[in-house]
């Protein structure tokens, strides 16, 4: 039962709602409407014990409110959520043993940081020698010890992110939920808190559920990631899974980064061998592509090229000539912004041989990286 | 040099007019009437055939039993009806504080009593209080009550009094709660609902402490506005029966004219000026002090990181 013995917060003040573990939690068609307007189209997700899950997906997907409705500040238009086998929609949120982390910290601007985190323990009336031990190793757990008696104002960004994340450690709770936790921090300070959280992860045995709108965090800290967009989920899987074998454009084009390109052409059989082409480009297709695309000759499709496709080893692909536009210095890599046809290319480059803007260079394209989408639904071919 | 000189000058020249009917319409009649209060001085006089006595009439005053009777009306007054409103306003706003449908209308409805001018508030009370024909007694009757002697019993004319004054200015310390409630960080509130607060504790640990610098305002704002409290008063009861509703400005309408005591009412409103001045200042005070500690917290925070 000791699951925080990392921490040595371990004794079971917290009475569990679900004995015996953490729950599986379910969505079983969830909908959510504000008046006429449909935000949420029936969703089925199953968020497996112990894991961590991130819900990712451009701003307005749906994302958000699929949080806020597990957390119950969302109440369901349709659906049914379950914790195991229980139905947990009609409970108030507290009763639902769920700790959450919001993106602007929501803290409570009138009280210190220990009366912050001890909120939830003191409306539980949890005995005071309690909440000050559990509190103080918190906050020494999190680096933020010396501050207990300051107010939220009196912190920085950081510091209040911590705090945010202290109070929901404080509770004990079965589940974490955040929602875009480190998206009100600098880019640098983001980075470091991402590391913390991806530690964290790996020491605490709970459920998480993450919202970012950012595929960084997301493939970073998600044992499994959602993928959402326009309140449909477009894909779930592994990180790796989700950046190999792309269901769709979209997911294709939302993880990985730079993004992929995608070009428009057509599949056609070319002196025996199945070939897309198109606007300033022809490539082969491998053998196995060649089987499994057989159908689709003649058909126009969306052709998906990673930026680390490319090489500038002519002999290592299908020779592709793109006119440079802009080359973006990373340090050891570049991205050269490119042009091939009418489209923008992104090209990841070794900057160790030097490009001019301008010049029109030879690169390999390695074919069996490419991905090929339908033109009109995106669904990967 | 000449240009540098004009630019310099400029946002006074636009201040001037502002000050100069400030000077016109505040600061020459208080200068008049600080200066009034030092004479002894009737109506049938001019002011320069008036005699200087000093400090006689604030003196007088102190040892008056009437002022000092009205001086005490109006503090209780101030202070019962002060506290009514604030429990009724902030009660009324916490409990209106969502959406239902209809609920802009209704508080448009609350808001209402606010906007009718005090004089023709006190007529309206004045006709519902009526002995025999005023609708509480007549109401009263057909249940089978005894009538209720509203505004000729010494206590009852000061409630009286006092229900009207809640009635009309409840809706302001209203219209404010519900503007500070609904300017509360939202994420706060969830965060409670999420930590397990039930919605009583939201109120007493969140709603309330997070409302607090504006209800501190609109309280000292309600204070400052009850001493000066005339119409309502004058219409219904006029100071009566007896001195039981006597407030402080009617007191001084009346030395002033019917005593025919230009310098003791001068006097008399300086007293009161006090107050409010009192008052005033501990309304800049807070807000300095709050401001002060806003900027220390802020620079304390940008140390950091």
């Amino acid at each position: 039962m000791d699951r925080f013995i990392g921490f040595g917060i371990g004794n079971n003040l917290w009475k569990h709602a679900w004995e015996g573990g953490l729950p599986n939690i379910r969505f079983d068609k969830i909908e959510k409407s504000f008046g006429n307007v449909r935000v949420l189209p029936p969703v089925d997700l199953q968020l497996n014990d112990g894991e961590f899950t991130v819900l990712v997906g451009p701003s307005g997907c749906g994302k958000s409110t699929t949080l806020r409705i597990l957390a119950g500040l969302e109440t369901l238009s349709g659906g049914e959520i379950y914790f195991d086998e229980k139905p947990i929609s009609h409970l108030e949120p507290k009763e639902r043993d769920l700790a959450m982390v919001f993106q602007d910290y929501a803290l409570y601007p009138h009280m210190n940081i220990a009366k912050n985190m001890s909120f939830a323990l003191r409306l539980a009336r949890v005995p005071k020698s309690e909440i000050d031990e559990k509190v103080k190793r918190v906050a020494t757990m999190l680096n933020i010890d010396h501050l207990l008696q300051r107010k939220p104002a009196e912190l920085s960004g950081g510091q209040r992110q911590r705090v945010a994340m202290g109070r929901a450690l404080v509770r004990d709770a079965s589940t974490f939920l955040f929602d875009e936790p480190l998206s009100n921090l600098d880019a640098k300070l983001r980075a470091k808190m991402r590391t913390e959280l991806a530690e964290m992860r790996n020491t605490l045995d709970k459920n998480m559920v993450y919202v970012t709108h950012d595929q960084i965090e997301a493939m970073t800290l998600g044992d499994r990631i959602v993928v959402m967009s326009e309140g449909v989920i477009q894909q779930q899987g592994t990180p790796e899974e989700l950046f190999k074998s792309p269901a769709n454009k979209f997911v294709a084009g939302f993880i990985g980064s730079p993004t992929m390109n995608f070009l428009d052409g057509e599949l056609m059989t070319e002196s025996g061998q199945l070939t897309v082409k198109g606007d300033g480009f022809s490539l082969p297709l491998t053998d196995e592509q060649s089987t499994r695309l057989a159908s689709y000759t003649d058909k126009s499709v969306s052709v998906g090229i990673r930026p680390s496709s490319f090489s500038s080893d002519v002999s290592q692909g299908a020779p592709i000539s793109l006119r440079i536009i802009v080359s973006e210095y990373l340090g050891a890599q570049s991205v050269l912004v490119t042009r091939c046809g009418a489209a923008d290319v992104l090209v990841e480059y070794e900057s160790s041989s030097p490009v001019k803007a301008g010049e029109i260079n030879e690169f390999a394209i390695r074919t069996d990286e490419i991905m090929l989408f339908d033109h009109t639904s995106g669904k990967r071919l | 040099m000449q240009m540098a000189n004009v630019n310099r000058l400029t946002p006074y020249m636009f201040l001037a007019p502002a000050v100069v009917i400030l000077v016109i319409a505040l600061l020459y009649p208080i200068g008049y009437m600080i200066y009034a209060s030092f004479l002894d001085w009737n109506p049938s006089q001019r002011i320069g055939e008036a005699e200087f006595v000093g400090l006689r009439n604030y003196i007088n005053l102190l040892g008056d039993e009437s002022f000092r009777e009205s001086l005490s009306v109006t503090l209780k007054f101030a202070g019962i009806v002060v506290f009514l409103e604030m429990l009724v306003g902030v009660g009324l706003a916490l409990l209106l504080d969502r959406n239902i449908r209809g609920m802009s209308a209704l508080r448009t409805l609350f808001i209402l009593p606010m906007m009718i001018a005090p004089i023709v508030v006190g007529l309206m009370w004045r006709y519902m209080y009526h002995p025999t024909v005023g609708i509480f007694n007549r109401t009263l009757k057909s249940l089978g009550f005894e009538p209720v002697p509203w505004l000729s019993d010494g206590s009852w004319a000061f409630t009286s009094v006092i229900i009207a004054d809640v009635w009309q200015w409840t809706p302001f310390i209203f219209i404010l709660s519900l503007a500070a409630l609904q300017s509360l960080p939202q994420s706060a509130l969830e965060a409670s609902r999420i930590d397990g607060a039930t919605g009583w504790q939201q109120i007493w640990h969140i709603k309330l402490p997070l409302m607090m610098p504006v209800l501190i305002v609109t309280c000292l704002l309600r204070l400052i506005d009850a001493f000066k409290v005339l119409e309502v008063v004058l219409v219904l009861t006029n100071g009566g029966p007896g001195l039981s509703t006597e407030i402080l400005s009617l007191r001084i309408s009346r030395t002033a004219s019917e005593f025919r005591e230009l310098g003791e009412a001068a006097a008399m409103s300086n007293y009161l000026l006090i107050v409010l001045l009192l008052l005033t200042l501990a309304m800049f005070f807070y807000n300095k002090v709050s401001e002060m500690r806003t900027a220390r917290l802020r620079a304390a925070a940008e140390g950091d990181d």
